[in-house]
């Protein structure tokens, strides 16, 4: 097994303007993700919301600035570390996650030898 | 006995020649061994890589083991004569120095495993792989793992074409910079780039499951298509067509049609193929112009490859919808069996082309339907379509579309318009041939050189 990052962007927009019957449908969506990735003979390593790029805070070199690292209507908004056969494996997986401001992007976790 | 198949049937030359090398015996011309390593490597490369690729658990490897293979029968044929089967022979020997070189790096290797073969060996339809000549064991055919793993849709278009030609074909980097007309540190940097991907993210060694397979083939069948496509109207420099792209890329079709007997669009591919090439003779004249369909001297026409080509369209047709492969092949077959232009079935060309936009929506596919439509029901009715895929803005930078138009106005005697849209699409080729064919046309309807 091998792990891959799976990163959620999304439009934030989209969540702040959202009604919190979409807001429960998320919810909803995440954890039906969290059961049926198990079924898929995956696992969930770790998985985390973020808090809204308003909140983020850069540091290039040793200036602090007010903001997240690139400026993009569609932003990193969460992730979950999985683990996978293989990519293939971990495609299958990440075609589950919910996403439905956006959608996600699949990274190999570096293994240093 | 010399008999048996060669290893993996043909290979990706595309060429014609006879089995693999019959004993020779000992003390043979150098030139002989040198001719017999040289086929070998043609049409055995993607049977021995591929095979040589599970042993090695790594690309890169397997690459360096099958050279130094090709490179030791040089030697070992000039003393011992060229082996009965020459592709069991090399995978032996590539193979032999992948363990070795796995059993020097073990504890290396063992943090990175860089090819994943997570599927226990199933029963394919593929045809058993090396004849079992000289007491070898059967060695499986692992070239569509091979081929699947290059054109895996996690890799960019690009780097599928580069792969495969490399890694399937054998092709030297150089080799492929040339075919694709970029340099050859652009060309080293898209291989390796793909390669890392493949071993970093773990993309798998194997060929996809029933789920996927349709999806996973297409992208296969588009990376043969493109090369094919590539080779028949070179994108630039001085002549039309690239042979060696198109042998490579009808070597291609045919080892998958062999791997994949039962796939139908597999079949359509090479049909479209075949069915096309038919024609490479006399779509350029002997000063290397570009002559267009009606143009064409249809009594050169290749007709043992049409006869081919079509039979594999009537199989590839029923069964369901046809794909949108064994549909071009069918056009290009209506194409193909027609005494002359005027006469070919347009009316039914129209009807394929309604099929083939619905199984596969494009605005190229919707011009040349456009072209079909004028044919059967006057260049109005054509150009009435084109207009409407000029509004669409999706063919822009497309020149046939222009050249398409051009050709309608010509026929409908608006000289102004035609010239204007001649100069446009000359505007948008690069291909000398091309050009010169587009600007012969140009003065055809200025009535004076531009």
């Amino acid at each position: 097994m091998a792990e891959y990052l799976i990163l959620i962007f999304e439009d934030e927009n989209a969540y702040a303007t959202a009604t919190p019957d979409v807001i429960q449908q998320v919810m909803e969506a995440h954890t039906r993700f969290a059961e049926q990735v198990p079924q898929k003979g995956g696992k969930i390593v770790e998985g985390r919301a973020l808090q809204p790029t308003s909140t983020a805070t850069t540091i290039r070199g040793d200036v602090v600035t007010d903001g997240p690292f690139i400026e993009t209507k569609e932003a990193v908004g969460g992730y979950y570390l999985i683990e996978a056969r293989d990519l293939d494996h971990a495609l299958d997986i990440a075609k589950l996650c919910p996403a439905r401001f956006g959608g996600v992007e699949v990274r190999p976790i570096m293994v240093f030898g | 006995m010399s008999g048996s198949p060669p290893p993996g049937g043909p290979g990706c030359g595309g060429g014609n020649s006879a089995g693999p090398g019959h004993d020779a015996g000992p003390g043979v011309q150098p030139g002989t061994v040198s001719a017999a390593v040289a086929d070998a490597h043609r049409r055995e490369w993607a049977f021995v890589l591929a095979a040589t690729a599970r042993v090695a658990g790594d690309l890169d490897l397997a690459e360096e083991c099958v050279q130094d293979a090709y490179a030791a029968a040089l030697t070992a044929w000039t003393r011992q004569g060229v082996p009965r089967n020459t592709g069991a022979w090399l995978t032996t020997a590539a193979r032999r120095r992948a363990i070795d070189a796995k059993r020097r790096d073990a504890v290396l290797r063992a943090k990175l495993p860089l090819l994943i073969e997570p599927d226990p060996p199933v029963a394919s339809s593929a045809p058993p792989g090396a004849g079992a000549g000289e007491g070898e064991k059967v060695i499986p055919d692992d070239r569509l793992r091979l081929i699947f793993t290059c054109c895996h849709p996690a890799l960019a278009r690009e780097a599928q074409v580069a792969l495969t030609l490399r890694l399937v074909c054998g092709l030297t980097t150089v080799e492929i910079a040339q075919a694709f007309l970029v340099s050859e540190p652009t060309m080293a940097a898209r291989v390796t780039r793909a390669k890392k991907k493949i071993s970093a993210a773990r993309i798998a060694y194997r060929v996809p499951g029933p789920a996927e397979l349709p999806d996973r083939l297409d992208a296969v069948l588009t990376v043969v298509h493109l090369l094919y496509a590539t080779g028949h109207t070179a994108p630039g420099g001085e002549n039309l067509v690239r042979a060696d792209l198109v042998d490579r890329a009808i070597g291609l079709a045919r080892m998958l049609r062999t791997l994949m007997p039962d796939e139908r669009e597999v079949a359509g591919l090479l049909a479209l193929i075949l069915l096309t090439d038919a024609r490479r003779a006399t779509r350029a004249d002997a000063q290397g112009r570009v002559l267009l369909l009606e143009e064409q001297d249809r009594s050169q026409w290749d007709r043992a490859v049409i006869a081919e080509g079509t039979a594999l369209v009537l199989w590839a047709l029923p069964g369901g919808r046809p794909g949108r492969f064994a549909l071009q092949a069918a056009i290009a077959a209506l194409h193909a069996e027609a005494p002359s232009y005027a006469e070919t079935d347009w009316p039914q060309i129209v009807v394929l082309y309604d099929a083939l936009l619905r199984a596969w929506s494009s605005p190229v596919v919707a011009l040349n339907r456009a072209v079909a439509v004028a044919m059967a029901q006057g260049p109005a009715a054509g150009l009435a379509q084109i207009g409407e895929l000029e509004a669409d803005g999706r063919l822009g930078a497309y020149r046939y579309l222009p050249a398409a138009k051009a050709d309608l106005l010509r026929r409908l005697g608006q000289r102004e318009a035609a010239a204007q849209a001649y100069r446009a699409a000359l505007a948008l080729t690069d291909n000398a041939a091309e050009r010169e064919f587009l600007a012969r046309r140009l003065t055809e309807v200025t009535g004076a050189p531009s």
